[in-house]
């Protein structure tokens, strides 16, 4: 079984891979991979409040690190994937293609009106990924 | 194939869409600049249409998208309003030469001097200077106005949440140019303020006297224009570097702006350089070779032959909507939390680069300070040498060189033992004033009658000091 976990460096991003950790660890034969986006609309404002490329890339694996730190302490092997565009849309295409079983992604819990300005990323995904879904809250 | 057939037609499909969705994103910002320098449209839009086609030959990064830019048209207002259009011209020419030159010299080498506080200053100056131009068409004109250029800003931001194939701008144009023509509300536009080119642009000498006094009019004018223009471009191929994972010749690009600067110049354009905001798009519609830079050019020019008629109905209330828009999103909101987590002497580089901007009302000179600022900054920050004495052994720490050896001198000023060491383990000369310190503290003690043993210097720091000794 194919667990994903979608992150992005965030606080429910950290709780979603938690979860997503837990349940690779509790199921036979479950392997995880751990899907990072960036997101191409942010790309000036990394580069701009970086030092250099080199400090951006960093960043980014700053982001992603800890993780795979999580994975590793948890005895479990983890395959990266590191997309680039926009996340919701790079999340779906890659999750149908890679025929994942199970997808655990973090929700920002955005009310009403921020979900209109903002967009909801777990949200779009939800609707339109072949596979189950587990948002964590 | 080759690295040039892909470069240019490794993606047609994809290419040519984008390149048509850029073509219609550079119009309103092309008229837009035009009224900012106070030159008539044509010179901004043959501009972006030159500028676009030649960089998609002779540029360094495939895809990126330069044109009339508002950080170039800022530059060129005074010289507009002094001298005229001519000079503008020349001064075009003189940036494409001096451009091509930097960038035969390397010139893109010197971008890791250039500090992100800076860059952000620059951007940000450039937002408020940009939303600054746009306030005449705002103010003053009636009611009717306001009404138009809210509404016009309420459909840019609206738009994108539910369609994002077209350019949010370009329909917040066409739906309130169609509203207004319909109403027959009494708007000034475009056509009010200038006209629209009916033809391709051609080849002309600009008509001014070639001596001394012109240069000295246009070179202050052609560094600025090659400054502000070689730091957006090069920090935009930066950016599209890094959306594309792949890498691209900055040199070239430098030099591929100079040439397209050169030759607009000859053909009536305004200088120009990368956009960071069409770029952007480009490259999320897909866009990623040369054929999408030259169908964005190509296509604009398409369009503004075809529809000039039409563009010319467009209300200044609903292009200055769109222009506030553009000035939000290029001015980083992400900067006030910059300042509030960025170490210190950060953000007052950022501050003082603005601050600098807007007074001089030259991006330019903002970026020239700030850089210099920055690197004082850094020197002073790496300058710190400190020295621990345990029982007569003197531990030294931190670089030592021009900017450290007076605190270094001065440590051994009240030396108390008959014998020491000093030890340079986690030190490194760097140049003469640091082993001309050494020396110098070497005299002061044997004065004092104090012997003196130098030990811990790594390979490089040794053979500097012995060869200077």
């Amino acid at each position: 079984m194919k667990v994903a976990v979608a992150i992005d460096g965030s606080e429910n991003a950290m709780r979603a891979a938690e979860h997503a950790v837990l349940i690779v660890r509790y199921l036979p034969d479950a392997e995880l991979e751990i899907i990072f986006v960036a997101d191409l609309s942010k790309a000036m404002d990394e580069r701009l409040h970086t030092y250099s490329p080199e400090s951006m890339s960093l960043r980014r694996e700053q982001k992603v690190h800890p993780v795979l730190k999580m994975a590793e302490d948890a005895n479990i092997y983890a395959e990266l994937t590191m997309l680039k565009g926009n996340p919701s849309q790079e999340i779906i295409k890659h999750v149908n293609a890679s025929g994942t079983d199970l997808l655990v992604i973090g929700s920002r819990g955005l009310n009403t009106l921020q979900e209109m300005v903002l967009g909801s990323v777990s949200h779009k995904v939800l609707k339109n990924v072949s596979c189950p879904v587990t948002v964590v809250k | 194939m080759n690295t040039l057939q892909r470069q240019w037609f490794g993606n047609v499909r994809a290419d040519l869409l984008a390149g048509i969705v850029v073509g219609l994103a550079l119009i309103p910002e092309a008229l837009a600049f035009a009224f900012i320098v106070g030159v008539d449209p044509r010179v901004a839009l043959y501009a972006s249409f030159t500028i676009a086609v030649i960089t998609s030959f002779v540029g360094g990064r495939p895809g990126l998208i330069s044109a009339a830019t508002g950080a170039m048209a800022l530059v060129l207002v005074s010289l507009m309003a002094d001298h005229g259009l001519q000079y503008v011209l020349v001064a075009t020419i003189l940036t494409g030469i001096i451009q091509l030159i930097l960038g035969g010299l390397g010139v893109a080498n010197l971008m890791r001097f250039i500090p992100n506080s800076v860059m952000l200053g620059f951007v940000n100056a450039l937002g408020i200077m940009i939303f600054i131009t746009q306030m005449p068409y705002l103010f003053g004109s009636g009611a009717m106005t306001y009404i138009f250029a809210a509404a016009t800003l309420i459909l840019v931001y609206a738009v994108p949440r539910f369609f994002t194939a077209i350019p949010a701008p370009l329909i917040a144009i066409v739906v309130m140019t169609t509203i207004a023509l319909l109403s027959g509300v009494k708007l000034q536009s475009i056509g009010d303020l200038g006209t629209m080119p009916n033809s391709l642009p051609t080849f002309f000498l600009p008509d001014i006297p070639l001596n001394f006094e012109t240069l000295k009019i246009i070179l202050p004018y052609s560094l600025a224009l090659s400054v502000v223009g070689l730091l957006e471009s090069l920090l935009t191929s930066q950016v599209l570097d890094d959306m594309t994972d792949t890498s691209s010749n900055k040199n070239r690009e430098a030099r591929g702006q100079g040439i397209a600067n050169f030759i607009t110049g000859f053909f009536g354009g305004m200088a120009g350089c990368a956009l960071i905001g069409q770029s952007m798009i480009n490259i999320k519609s897909g866009g990623r070779g040369r054929l999408s830079t030259f169908t964005a050019g190509v296509f604009l020019m398409f369009l503004i032959i075809v529809l000039g008629d039409l563009v010319i109905k467009i209300p200044m209330p609903v292009l200055a909507g769109v222009m506030v828009m553009v000035s939000m999103t290029t001015f980083n909101w992400g900067s006030f939390k910059f300042l509030r987590s960025a170490p210190r002497s950060e953000s007052l580089v950022m501050l003082i680069t603005v601050s600098i901007i807007l007074y001089t009302h030259n991006l330019a000179i903002g970026v020239v300070i700030g850089v210099i600022l920055s690197a004082l900054f850094f020197v002073a920050k790496i300058s710190r040498v400190n020295v621990t004495n345990e029982l007569g052994i003197y531990k030294i720490s931190g670089p030592l060189f021009f900017a450290s050896t007076t605190k270094f001198i001065q440590a051994f000023d009240e030396v108390t033992e008959k014998t020491i060491v000093i030890d340079f383990e986690d030190s490194q000369l760097w140049d003469e004033s640091a082993v001309g310190a050494i020396l110098k503290v070497r005299q002061k003690l044997a004065d004092k009658g104090i012997d003196v043993t130098i030990r811990g210097l790594n390979s490089s720091s040794e053979l500097l000091y012995e060869k200077l000794l």
